[in-house]
This record gives C-alpha cells, sequence and structure tokens, in this order.
C-alpha cells in the first residue's frame, strides 16, 4: 500500500497541499477569530474551490458518494458560519474525528488560498512563520498512508461552462440523469435548463418525483423520454403535482389513461388545474360532444390540453367555412382522427382540394374515411395517379371495382401494389419516375 | 482513429442522383437525405464507453487510522463520452445539390455527399447537357407559363397539325444552333472549328444564354403534345417560356403541364433513387455504383478530353431515345398483364 501512497503523491501536482497540512493545523492554533470572521466574508469566492476539493475528497473517501458529499457539504457551511462564534476549541475537537480529517484540509486549504490572495489579514508574523514552514518540508518526505489518501486533489471543474459534459462524471444528479436515459446534450442546448439540473439534488429533488411519477403508473423506459422533453417536472411543487393527477382521476380518467397521457405529453402536469379544466370544458363546449367522447378524444391526443386553443379553432373554423363539413360531420372525424385540430392548416386546405376537386370525392365519403386527412399528400397523389393510370381510380362504393380510401391511404406501400393495384412494386416506383 | 460511424460516412461520400418530385421544393429534398443519411450513420453499433480506473478506500479503513489502507481500483466508465452527453458523432452531413430543380418540375438531380462535393462543382462547371421532356397543352396562355397559372388567354387549336408543329420546332432549333456558333467564340472558317463541331465540343464557355441543343416532337394528340430537348445554360422557367411561344408561333397558345429532367450529365432516370429509397443504405449502393461505372469510363476514354461530351455527342437522341422505350416498355408490360375491362 506505500506503493499507492507513493503513487498518489507522484500524482497530485500540488505540494501545497501537503504544505498546508502542516502548517495550517500550526496557524489554527495561533490564528484569532477575528481573522476567521473577515475571511469568512470571501467565503462565497472560494465556494467553488471548496466544492471542488469536497468531491475530490468524497471519491477517495468512498463510492457512496451521496451522503458524505451532502453531509461534508453541510459541514463546511456549518464551518463557516461558525467560525465567528466558535472558539478555537471546538474546532480542535473535530480534528480527532477522521471523517473531519478531509474536512479540515478542505478548511485549511481555503485558508491557504485566502492567504494567497488577501492582503488585510495576514501579518508580517504569519508570512515569516510561512517561509519557516517551507524550508522543513520537502515533497519526497514519506507519510503515512491515511495521511496520503486523505490529500485532497482539487478536481479540475470549470466554474462556468457550456456544456453538461464537464460536470457529469463528478455530479450525482447529472449521472444518474443518464443513466436513466435522459438526453443532457439536447437539453443544455436551452437556456437556463443546464443550470437548473445541475442545482437540483438527487436525493431530495430528483428522486421524490421520478418515484411520484412510478406511483401514477408511468413505465420506467419512458422516464427518460419525460425528463428530456420536460426537465422542468423536476422543478415543480410535489403538491401541486399530486393535485393535478386527483384532479384528471376526479374527471373520471382511470389510472392508466392518466398514465399515458402523463408519458406522452410531459407537460401535462406542469398546467394548472384551472388551465386543465379550462381546456377540457372547451373541448366539450365547442365539439359538442359527450363527456365520454371528450374524454376519449382527450387521451388519445393528451397533447390538446397541453398547447394554446387558438391553432384549435382557427383549424375548426376552417373544416367548417374553407373546406364546408357540417356540425356533425365534423364531429365524427374528430372523434375518429383527433390529430385534425392540431393539424397544419395549410397541408390540411391542400390534401381537401385533391381530394375533393381532383379526385371528385364528395364530402360525405371523406367524412366516411377521415383518415386520408391525417395522410400524406405526395402518397395520396402518387397512389391516385397510379390506380388513374391504371384504370383501376374507382372510389364509388356503388360502383364495381371499388377501391376503399383507407386501404388507398393507410396500406404498405407493397400490399397497395399487389392487392389493390396488381401490379409489382417495381411497376410502382417506374411510374413514379414518369410523373 | 476511426469509429464504425466515420468508416460509414467514408462509403457514402461521392455522386448520386435522386428523382426529385415535382411540387416539392429542391432544399426539402436536400434536408431529407441528409437527416436519413445522419439516422443512417449515427445508426451504427456504439463502441463501448472509455474507462477510468479510480482507487477506493474502503469506508471502514479510513477511520481507523492505524491500521493499513485498502484500496481497490475499479474500473468506472466515463460518461462524458456518452453519446447522451456529447451528442451524436455526427451532427451535419455536408450535402450538396448540382443543377437545381425548381418546385413545379421534377426529374433528375444529381447530389453530393462529403468530398463528392468537389466533384460536384467541376462536374458543375463541365459544359454537359441535360435532357428534358416538356409536355405542353394547347388552348390557354398563363401568365406563369404552366396550367396552374392564372389564364391570360384562351384560343382554338383546331389548326394546328404536325407538320406546322415541325416546322415550328426545326425554326427554333436553327436559332439555337446560331446562337451556340455565336456563344462558342470561335472563327467559323477555322479547321479547328470543324473538327469541334464534328465531336460536338462546340459549344458556349461558363455562363451564357439557354441554348437548346436538340429539340424534337415525340407525341402529338392535340391539344396535348410532347417534345424532347437537349439543352445547356437552361432554366425550368425557360422551357416553360419555350413551350409557350410554340405556341405564339403556331398561332395559338399553350401552356406547359409538365417538365421532367431525364438526364443530367452521365446520370439517367435509371440510376435515379425516388423516396421510397432515400435511405443510407440505398444511397451508398448508388454511390458505389457511380464510382464503378466511372472507373469503367475512364478507362477505355483515356484520349478524348471529355468522355462524357464524346459518347453524348454521337448518341445524344438515341440515349434518351432507349431510356424513354425501356420505360414505356416496363410501364405497357404492366397494361398487358392487367386483365381487359
Amino acid at each position: 500500500m506505500s506503493i499507492v501512497s507513493l503513487m498518489l503523491l507522484a500524482a497530485m501536482a500540488s505540494s501545497c497541499i501537503q504544505l498546508c497540512c502542516r502548517r495550517c493545523s500550526g496557524l489554527l492554533r495561533s490564528k484569532i477569530t477575528v481573522q476567521y470572521s473577515t475571511q469568512a466574508q470571501h467565503c462565497t469566492a472560494v465556494l467553488t474551490a471548496s466544492s471542488r476539493v469536497s468531491n475530490g475528497s468524497s471519491f477517495l473517501a468512498g463510492i457512496c458518494a451521496a451522503s458524505h458529499t451532502r453531509q461534508r457539504w453541510r459541514q463546511q457551511m456549518c464551518f463557516y458560519s461558525e467560525h465567528k462564534a466558535k472558539p478555537l476549541t471546538a474546532e480542535a475537537n473535530r480534528y480527532k474525528d477522521a471523517e473531519e480529517l478531509s474536512g479540515s484540509d478542505v478548511v485549511a486549504y481555503k485558508n491557504r488560498l485566502q492567504n494567497a490572495t488577501d492582503s488585510l489579514p495576514v501579518t508580517d508574523s504569519q508570512v515569516t512563520l510561512d517561509v519557516d514552514a517551507a524550508k522543513s518540508l520537502s515533497a519526497l518526505e514519506e507519510i503515512s498512508d491515511e495521511e496520503a489518501v486523505s490529500i485532497s486533489v482539487p478536481s479540475a471543474l470549470p466554474p462556468a461552462t457550456t456544456s453538461l459534459r464537464d460536470y457529469v462524471d463528478k455530479s450525482e444528479t447529472l449521472s444518474k440523469l443518464v443513466q436513466l436515459g435522459v438526453n443532457l446534450w439536447k437539453l443544455e442546448q436551452r437556456p437556463n435548463v443546464g443550470s437548473m439540473l445541475l442545482k437540483l439534488d438527487f436525493q431530495t429533488d430528483v428522486a421524490p418525483r421520478l418515484l411520484f411519477l412510478k406511483d401514477i403508473g408511468v413505465e420506467d423506459s419512458r422516464l427518460g423520454y419525460i425528463l428530456s422533453t420536460n426537465p422542468f417536472i423536476l422543478s415543480e411543487d410535489l403538491e401541486n403535482l399530486r393535485t393535478r393527477v386527483n384532479y384528471l382521476r376526479s374527471m373520471k380518467f382511470s389510472s392508466e389513461t392518466v398514465a399515458s397521457m402523463v408519458s406522452r405529453a410531459p407537460y401535462l402536469l406542469n398546467f394548472s388545474v384551472k388551465r386543465l379544466d379550462n381546456r377540457l370544458a372547451f373541448y366539450q363546449q365547442q365539439l359538442g360532444l359527450s363527456t365520454w367522447k371528450t374524454r376519449d378524444v382527450v387521451a388519445r391526443l393528451p397533447r390538446l390540453l397541453c398547447g394554446s386553443l387558438e391553432p384549435v379553432k382557427e383549424n375548426l373554423k376552417v373544416c367548417q367555412i374553407e373546406l364546408g363539413f357540417k356540425e356533425n360531420e365534423i364531429q365524427h372525424i374528430v372523434v375518429t382522427v383527433p390529430k385534425v385540430l392540431t393539424a397544419n392548416k395549410k397541408k390540411l386546405t391542400q390534401i381537401f382540394d385533391y381530394l375533393h376537386n381532383t379526385m371528385k370525392l364528395p364530402h360525405h365519403l371523406i367524412v366516411k374515411f377521415p383518415q386520408v386527412l391525417n395522410a400524406k399528400y405526395l402518397r395520396i397523389k402518387e397512389r391516385h395517379l397510379f390506380l388513374q393510370y391504371l384504370g383501376k381510380a374507382q372510389y364509388d362504393p356503388t360502383q364495381p371495382s371499388y377501391v376503399s380510401l383507407d386501404r388507398l391511404v393507410t396500406l404498405p406501400d407493397d400490399t397497395f401494389c399487389t392487392d389493390v393495384a396488381s401490379a409489382t412494386l417495381q411497376d410502382f416506383h417506374l411510374f413514379l419516375k414518369t410523373l | 482513429m476511426t469509429t464504425p460511424c466515420i468508416r460509414m460516412f467514408r462509403r457514402l461520400e461521392g455522386l448520386f442522383c435522386v428523382y426529385k418530385p415535382p411540387g416539392v421544393h429542391w432544399k426539402h429534398v436536400r434536408d431529407r437525405i441528409e437527416t436519413s443519411l445522419l439516422t443512417g450513420v449515427n445508426g451504427t453499433p456504439q463502441r463501448p464507453l472509455p474507462q477510468v480506473v479510480k482507487f477506493l478506500a474502503q469506508p471502514g479503513a479510513g477511520n481507523d487510522g492505524s491500521s493499513e489502507l485498502t484500496l481497490s481500483a475499479a474500473s468506472v466508465p466515463v460518461l462524458a463520452s456518452h453519446p447522451l452527453v456529447s451528442g451524436p458523432e455526427f451532427q451535419r452531413i455536408p450535402v450538396a445539390v448540382g443543377h437545381r430543380l425548381d418546385a413545379f418540375s421534377s426529374g433528375v438531380l444529381v447530389l453530393g455527399v462529403g468530398n463528392g462535393n468537389k466533384a460536384l462543382s467541376d462536374f458543375y462547371k463541365t459544359p454537359a447537357t441535360r435532357d428534358y421532356t416538356l409536355e405542353g397543352e394547347f388552348g390557354t396562355a398563363t401568365d406563369d407559363f404552366s396550367h396552374t397559372g392564372r389564364v391570360v388567354e384562351r384560343s382554338t387549336y383546331g389548326h394546328i397539325t404536325q407538320d406546322k408543329l415541325e416546322r415550328v420546332l426545326a425554326m427554333l432549333q436553327g436559332a439555337n444552333q446560331k446562337a451556340l456558333l455565336m456563344y462558342s467564340n470561335i472563327d467559323m472558317r477555322s479547321q479547328e472549328a470543324y473538327e469541334m463541331a464534328v465531336q460536338g465540343l462546340l459549344g458556349p464557355e461558363g455562363k451564357s444564354a439557354p441554348i437548346l441543343k436538340g429539340l424534337r416532337c415525340v407525341r402529338f394528340e392535340p391539344p396535348h403534345f410532347t417534345l424532347e430537348v437537349q439543352c445547356l445554360n437552361e432554366s425550368q422557367k425557360y422551357l416553360r417560356k419555350v413551350v409557350h411561344e410554340i405556341g405564339l408561333e403556331l398561332r395559338s397558345t399553350a401552356v406547359c403541364k409538365v417538365v421532367r429532367r431525364t438526364r443530367d450529365g452521365v446520370f439517367t432516370l435509371q440510376d435515379a433513387l425516388t423516396h421510397h429509397h432515400w435511405t443510407a443504405s440505398d444511397v451508398m449502393g448508388a454511390i458505389q455504383q457511380y464510382h464503378s461505372s466511372k472507373k469503367l469510363r475512364k478507362s477505355p476514354h483515356t484520349q478524348t478530353k471529355d468522355p462524357t461530351i464524346q459518347s453524348r455527342g454521337e448518341d445524344k437522341k438515341t440515349e434518351s431515345q432507349q431510356s424513354e422505350i425501356s420505360e414505356e416498355t416496363a410501364v405497357s408490360t404492366v397494361l398487358h398483364t392487367l386483365p381487359v375491362h
């Protein structure tokens, strides 16, 4: 093990830390509390350094790091606040505890830094003391293994950076999030999300909320997706989250439905009960549907409750005025294909224009198969032109060799070619090149 | 250090062509191809994360102070290299477009990936011609010369015969031939001019007005007609204007319904990928095909300056005819196999 201690010594760049171990034990005894109070004012400037050192020491001490780092952090905080009040003897007592050994090194290191930077509190006698002490030490001096292990290595964490990559190995929250499957790379590109995630503590902030999500029934595999899309769920108050889930349950959504809604629309639980209530009322009133049907529509497309209502109102107007559907027809379309409410208006009108004016489909036929309004325009066009070329573009159910619209749109290419068009896939691709 | 992603990207470098469907902007085509290539390249199986050795002291031993410390070495993965933290390996792939096609037209669109973009700029500068198929309809004239524009004029077309159409086309071809000789900047009375004309190398260098090197009528069923064009330095709007002018010359009006590029340099319709085949593996296949055909082309034609122009000068019309015929036979076989109704 002495080899290990020597290795550690060699690895460390700063022999000054070793120096400060020696010296500061002497310094602390000789210092007066006045200096501690003045140094305590600078505590904010050195907090980053202390966090580095504390993390380094915790790494050396043990990998069950969470509790250790927090304890150490709190000890340091206590240290700073108690510096002004407690006498030195109380601090000297702490040194007996082996865990505090690294803590004292931390404090000592901080004091060392402050001595280096401050000009005011350092007296001449101290400076001379430092110089004398430095001469008597050497880097090749053998120390015991415990001392070697407890020498804290300052880790090179940058105080400010643009990427979470620099912190992920040292931060417990971030490493656990990566193991869950959260896409940190995407999240750090959003403004302020990176710093918010860093400030979270895993045990007090993240874990309770993840357990809450598990309780409502969200699967573990979806947690990564939910957090990648909506990291702000981790800063939402737990009480609020519970109230909102209870509200949804009171509106007769079953537990599985609530779980599936949350997994598909991660922002759902960030909205207040009032807003959710407002949305549900709007859909029920505007569409004129029964409660059961509204619940069904919202359960299938939960992001209806998340986004703004203006585009939905515009889409309804488009369906009514531009496309010329009647009330009951719109109701049927929305219940079958809720996505029409959030579709792009230009694309919707383009598809409808092609269906009605080029393919000559009457309204009642489109209402019978609303999936066509959800399909891609290019797909409908290519397949229709292919059938037209083969002479099979017959969409009237009353006439023979009728092609139903849902088969035209939903079948995959090879099935469409063989069943509907009675041709091969190569023929279809060759035909596409003649368009 | 080459990862599987980089190796796959190296195999993707080169030129290939796609079939751009009508009504789609060429930029959307380019973006869609870039996304599909990125998913293909980033989808290769990841290497395992690099490991780092950390020395961990047993928590019990450290507190005693007296007994020997037992340090255990643990190999821990470095999470900073995980793709969820550092992002995918490839975030952009340089995909460039050759001669552009406007949204109304369709046809062969040449794209280059990575190192192929250098070949693309050379390809862009060579005076290679392009083949187009123009479908027109007599009877209307619109403001943007296509059937989707605002109708400006309507006229009768009963008096048009194929003979009159051929005469107009011949007149146009003659005018274009004169323009070709004028833009080629060579004294017509020299031996050099004759030799170049024999090889088909006469042509403008760099930018010039659009020139139609070949023009003929393939199908004539009034009011519909189809033309085949070989041209240089053209734009698709110019070609629609040509159809409009043909209508005017015939004392009627015409609009262009389809502008379809069937060949761009050495890339023909047969090599073009339809949008079902815009995946990384299909594109890789097309690029490898291009590389192998390039080697074949280089070996027999070592003497001539520009093998593409030479082969094209000889078989300009037959190539396009062949591609048309092969297409039509392929589709007509489909028709024949269907039950008569």
